[in-house]
């Protein structure tokens, strides 16, 4: 087991940072390790670890932010939200532990609303972090518009520790709905599914999740288990009368049939989806993420599955494809194929080690990108110490 | 040696990197390639006919460019930047030329690649609900394609019968509507760019969340920095049923802030929110006879969008929130016509101001809205001691201010006067945890108030990552950054 350096301010962050970097010692870098299963594993003898940096630093509702330090666990942040009726609007799933808020805008990881409101890094509105250099930077602000500068917001979210540390972060947050509902339409396959939630998606009703699951799936999940097949969700998140409205609005539009959820059971079929649960991989197996175009979704499950008998469920009106299958080359060969195919994006979410090392967890860039990407680095970290190999095995 | 063209106008009231003699020089050789490898009428060199690239929407500033090129496709871009990249020729990127903040402002020695006549709708994709365009497609020309089948794209500047898409991309630029449909980094998926170097490549596609660094992000609103854009995948969304507004006149601007605060606090996110102070609209009111409250020292436009009944409920609320803030009027547009002429004010103020005042620089600064009254008393403040008048336009609910300061570019030391007005009202923006601009880019403009915001090693990081994408500083390097670290870092390299 490596060394783990977890301090409490961000000077120490810094002061460790610049030791490793003269020292060209490795760092990896996370909050509380509950991602690290993701991409590939890094090599490195010491773990610097931003869980120790708590707290929420500001927090005004009127003016729809919020900030604090990275290593503050996101439930905090929900439940301080929520009193005053407000959520985290990309609706981050729930790895099962206590992620931190640093690493969820690190991986960049949205939820079911990241469809029609945006994902974790479009409502990133500020941060600060310390590069390679253990140089503190700071980039955006606490207001709700900014393009003052190069937007390293949008840089280091999603880049997973590998081009600086992030110690604070401050998020644009929205009024949480008062109502929802959901639109069950029961007995479609993954095509007429996705041309169901692409009817839904391009309605003026302002829909806030779409997806499609299979029967196994379905019937995995309470509230859904009565349907005994494959269903295709659709989510209203509104004023309850507006809720009403237009539940019944798109029930008629989408054929007249179907079923309506209630509040209480949409909340927990959607939590149930955000968490990945219809989705119960095999400890022993790899469970990937492909992201296409909507209309791409069922195809990239079905040849997946032919391939390899993978097993998946659309989300984002099915443009994101998560995928259980055998943690072998051959499987993950067949997704990066289903995916490139449809001009769309993959990442290994999980797997063995063996393979996590063995492949590409994300698609290779092409070489005059590759080549801007060893620049940038090298423009955070030039000693190549912040989670080296986490996202290419060259970078 | 025969004097270039490109000097012989020299009325920029800003500093330029020095010119590299040595491609002035070059000046007949370069235009003579450049017109080897695109079609005759898509190189500019004769000095009148550079005159219109001279500046942009920051007409203050002029300076005309070594040449302007005008490709029709990115394999031309590429060919272009190839030639920039081995010559070591500057290349300022221009759309429609409305930016605010000088983002086209051409230099001396610069090629301006103009993207005008890359105007095609490439591909429309209602099912995936985007669009792909080319970057010289108008920002309302998206809209119109696709306005049949009742989509929309919905950032929406005040330019944007004019704005073009890659200018917006470049600028990541907002509008009115922003607070609930968010500005054009979040409206975007894929883009087709030439880097400094030539290469053309796709970032993004059709898809959401592409793996690796978020190049897409980090594109949107570099103003030219690290790439031309050539291509734009946007998202289109449906249009909402139907719109309304209402406006809502206050005694006082404190007041007016607090209301806003109460809208925000019911849970209610109106799809736009904007306030007015009592010379805009004066000016506003003088100019399209929109039926705003002269009586009033501050004024609301709240909109908001779903079924009449939703609607109707809403603006209820609304309502019953302004009435607890002691409000003068209150008007709630019975109709889309209605709701059209609240708009009309708003939407012409820029007109309206140029109408009583020969010459106006807009502000964009962005405070935190708690701090608004504060803020405008301080921007009134100042105003009496530069002796310029103001009006203060405001997107309240994201905090986004517009100040247009009333001036006479005939009067240098106007012009002087209005400049450092401007400067005072941006740091005053930071002061209060705001930032130097929300929306219309640094450009030339606000360059030089960079380290008002950044230290010295957080600029050097933005540096380093133009650097990255543009190793021989030859994008648009008079812009953004302090000129005195630009103008070192460009000499450095050659």
């Amino acid at each position: 087991m490596s060394d783990l350096l977890a301090p409490t301010d961000e000077d120490a962050i810094a002061a460790a940072i610049r030791r490793a970097g003269t020292a060209r010692e490795p760092l990896a870098v996370g909050g509380n390790g509950t991602k690290s299963a993701m991409l590939r594993p890094v090599q490195a003898a010491r773990s610097l670890s931003t869980g120790n940096l708590t707290g929420i630093t500001l927090y005004s509702p009127k003016e729809l932010i919020i900030s604090a330090r990275a290593g503050t666990p996101l439930s905090e942040i929900e439940a301080t939200l929520n009193e005053q009726g407000q959520h985290v609007i990309a609706e981050p799933p729930d790895p099962g532990g206590p992620q931190t808020i640093g690493g969820v805008v690190a991986t960049n990881l949205s939820g079911p609303r990241r469809v029609a409101w945006g994902a974790m890094r479009d409502h990133l509105l500020g941060l600060r972090a310390v590069n390679g250099h253990g140089q503190v930077i700071h980039s955006g602000g606490r207001v709700l518009k900014n393009v003052t500068g190069l937007d390293l917001c949008k840089l280091l979210a999603g880049s997973h520790g590998t081009l600086a540390v992030i110690t604070e972060v401050t998020l644009k947050v929205l009024p949480a709905p008062e109502a929802v509902g959901t639109l069950v339409l029961p007995g479609l396959d993954a095509a007429d599914g996705v041309s169901s939630l692409s009817a839904a998606l391009g309605s003026p009703y302002s829909v806030s999740a779409a997806a499609w699951l299979p029967a196994d799936a379905t019937d995995r999940i309470p509230m859904l288990s009565a349907f005994h097949g494959p269903v295709a969700l659709v989510r209203i998140e509104e004023f309850a009368p507006s809720v009403a409205y237009r539940m019944r609005k798109l029930r008629d539009e989408l054929g007249g049939r179907g079923e309506i959820l209630d509040d209480a059971a949409s909340r927990s079929v959607w939590h149930a989806i955000r968490d990945r649960e219809p989705l119960v991989p095999m400890t022993d197996e790899a469970v990937w993420r492909v992201s296409v175009r909507p209309s791409a979704g069922a195809q990239v499950l079905r040849s997946v599955g032919d391939a390899c008998g993978a097993r998946g469920y659309l989300d984002w009106g099915g443009g994101l494809v998560s995928l259980a299958g055998p943690a072998t080359a051959a499987a993950h060969e067949a997704v990066q194929m289903a995916a490139r195919d449809a001009g769309g994006s993959w990442m290994l979410m999980q797997g063995s080690e063996t393979l996590r090392v063995a492949v590409d967890v994300i698609p290779p860039e092409p070489e005059p990108l590759a080549r801007i990407t060893q620049r940038v680095k090298a423009a955070f970290d030039p000693h190549g110490i912040l989670n080296p190999g986490r996202l290419y095995a060259s970078l | 040696m025969p004097r270039p063209a490109g000097e012989i106008i020299l009325t920029n009231m800003i500093n330029q990197p020095e010119p590299k003699a040595e491609i002035l020089a070059r000046r007949d050789t370069i235009v003579a390639a450049f017109r080897g490898m695109l079609p005759p009428e898509a190189v500019i060199a004769e000095p009148i006919r550079l005159r219109p690239y001279e500046t942009d929407g920051l007409s203050a500033y002029r300076q005309p460019p070594l040449a302007v090129v005008l490709p029709e496709t990115t394999e031309q871009v590429a060919a272009v930047m190839r030639y920039c990249h081995a010559e070591g020729i500057r290349v300022v990127p221009r759309g429609a030329g409305t930016s605010l903040s000088g983002g086209a402002l051409p230099m001396a020695d610069a090629v301006v690649v103009g993207l005008m006549k890359m105007n095609r709708i490439l591909d429309i994709d209602y099912a995936d609900r985007c669009a792909t365009v080319q970057a010289g497609v108008t920002n309302i020309g998206i809209t119109d394609a696709v306005q049949g089948r009742g989509f929309f794209y919905a950032p929406d500047p005040s330019s944007q019968l004019a704005c073009m898409i890659g200018g917006n991309v470049n600028m990541n630029s907002g509008g009115a509507h922003c607070l609930k449909y968010g500005v054009t980094a979040n409206n975007l998926l894929g883009l087709k760019i030439v880097t400094a170097e030539g290469d053309v490549l796709n970032i993004g596609g059709r898809h959401l969340d592409a793996a690796g660094y978020d190049w897409l992000g980090l594109l949107t609103g570099s103003e030219g920095q690290l790439a031309v854009i050539t291509e734009v995948t946007v998202r289109i969304l449906r249009s909402p049923e139907g719109a309304r507004a209402m406006l809502a006149a206050f005694r006082s601007n404190e007041i007016a802030g607090a209301c806003v605060d109460s809208i925000i606090s019911s849970g209610i996110i109106p799809v736009a929110l904007e306030f007015m102070d009592r010379p805009a609209i004066h000016a506003c009111e003088d100019f399209a006879h929109a039926g705003y409250p002269l009586d009033a020292e501050a004024m609301l436009i709240i909109e908001v969008e779903g079924s009449s009944e939703e609607q109707d409920a809403l603006l209820a609320r609304i309502r019953a929130i302004c009435e607890q803030h002691d409000p003068i009027s209150m008007k709630v547009s019975q109709s889309a016509e209605e709701s059209l002429a609240i708009w009309k004010g708003r939407k012409g103020a820029f007109g309206a101001i140029g109408r009583i005042s020969p010459d106006y620089l807009c502000m964009d600064g962005v405070i935190p809205t708690s701090r608004l009254p504060e803020v405008l008393r301080r921007i009134g403040e100042m105003g009496d001691v530069y002796g310029l008048k103001v009006a203060n336009i405001f997107h309240a609910g994201d905090g986004n201010l517009h100040p247009l300061i009333m001036f006479d570019a005939n009067d240098p030391e106007s012009f002087r006067k209005a400049e450092q007005f401007g400067a005072d009202i941006l740091k005053l923006c930071v002061e209060m945890g705001g930032c130097l601009t929300g929306e219309h880019g640094v450009g030339v403009e606000k360059r030089d108030l960079m380290p008002v915001q950044f230290k010295a090693e957080e600029l050097e990081q933005q540096r380093r990552i133009k650097t990255a994408f543009d190793p021989d500083w030859l994008l648009n390097p008079n812009k953004v950054f302090p000129l005195a670290a630009s103008s070192e870092r460009s000499a450095r390299t050659h």
